[in-house]
């Protein structure tokens, strides 16, 4: 099973990782705001995911880690 | 067993870029092909001005800040300087590169300057505030062409690696973009090739990356990546423009 793991504090809330997720697994989290004041991005089923990293591939902050 | 992580080469703090801009995508390809080819601690960025003034703030190798314009001319100085133990890039914008710069960009590909460049295109001048740049596309409104960019006064947008190839000087000329997965994979090929095109001095190399502004194009950056796709890609269409050593191999 892959694990992701958000640096949740420097997410910009852009939304270009749930775009890219094949599994539509990644969603911006409306009722959370962060230190930067953004909305983050963050994974709503885990056990689904693949671990094909395309979301953190066009992460354009670089927060997320995948492991597998 | 950790597939994705952040790039060494990539220093740990929080770029200042607007949500969703692919300057963040480009930074980290470069960090990755430095960490791959191993060359961290010999490495010279050279930052230019714009957007990615700051870039000297992100990335963990030496950096250094040019002038407007100048970078080109500085990475000569500084790979000239000690040909054996530096690898030098630039990392500049399509203002930086394709106007104030580009006596020095066209010099120095025409001089086969060992260096590698990195040339971000997002058609619009980002730090200034959404002016019209020399790769503004026809039509294209920006805040100095509030009816969009009108080719009987202003002229048509460079293509800079098309214009760069009838050269004889430049050793590699590619143009790729960032905007889906696929095209992101095949950045990192292309630039990974132009940092070893130096190690191997063979020459100048330059990347054109297609690159996104969602705030000064008024857009969503979802929607500014389908731009880039439907608008920008026709009219800078990708491949590679000058290979010369493939080419001489034929």
């Amino acid at each position: 099973m892959a694990k992701l793991t958000f640096k949740t504090d420097m997410c910009k809330g852009c939304g270009l990782c749930v775009d890219a997720c094949p599994k539509k697994l990644l969603v911006i989290a409306k009722d959370k705001i962060n230190k930067k004041g953004h909305s983050p991005a963050e994974i709503t089923d885990e056990s689904q995911c693949i671990g094909c990293a395309f979301c953190a591939t066009m992460c354009p902050d670089c927060i997320i880690t995948v492991e597998r | 067993m950790v597939v994705f992580e952040k790039p060494k080469a990539l220093a740990d703090v929080s770029m200042h870029y607007c949500p969703g801009c692919t300057h963040g995508i480009i930074h980290r390809l470069v960090a990755e092909v430095i960490d791959e080819l191993g060359i961290e601690g010999k490495t010279i960025g050279v930052a230019p001005v714009g957007c990615s003034v700051m870039a000297y703030n992100y990335f963990n190798c030496d950096m250094v800040e040019a002038a407007h314009g100048r970078a080109p001319a500085v990475a000569t100085g500084l790979k000239r300087s000690d040909p054996e133990n530096h690898i030098v890039f630039t990392y500049q914008g399509d203002g930086d590169l394709a106007s104030i710069g580009m006596a020095e960009t066209v010099h120095s590909a025409t001089r086969n300057e060992n260096i590698t460049v990195i040339f971000v295109n997002n058609a619009i001048y980002g730090m200034t505030g959404g002016q019209m740049a020399p790769t503004s596309l026809p039509g294209q409104v920006t805040q100095t062409s509030p009816y969009g960019r009108d080719t009987n006064h202003c002229g048509f947008p460079i293509k800079v690696c098309e214009m760069l190839s009838e050269l004889d000087g430049p050793e590699y000329l590619e143009r790729v973009a960032v905007n889906n997965v696929k095209n992101v994979r095949n950045a990192k090929k292309a630039i990974k090739k132009a940092f070893e095109n130096q190690i191997n001095n063979k020459g100048f190399s330059l990347i054109e990356v297609v690159s996104s502004c969602p705030t000064n194009w008024g857009m969503t950056p979802q929607k500014a990546l389908e731009w880039v796709e439907e608008k920008m890609i026709p009219y800078y269409p990708l491949g590679v423009y000058k290979d010369r050593s493939a080419d001489s191999d034929k």
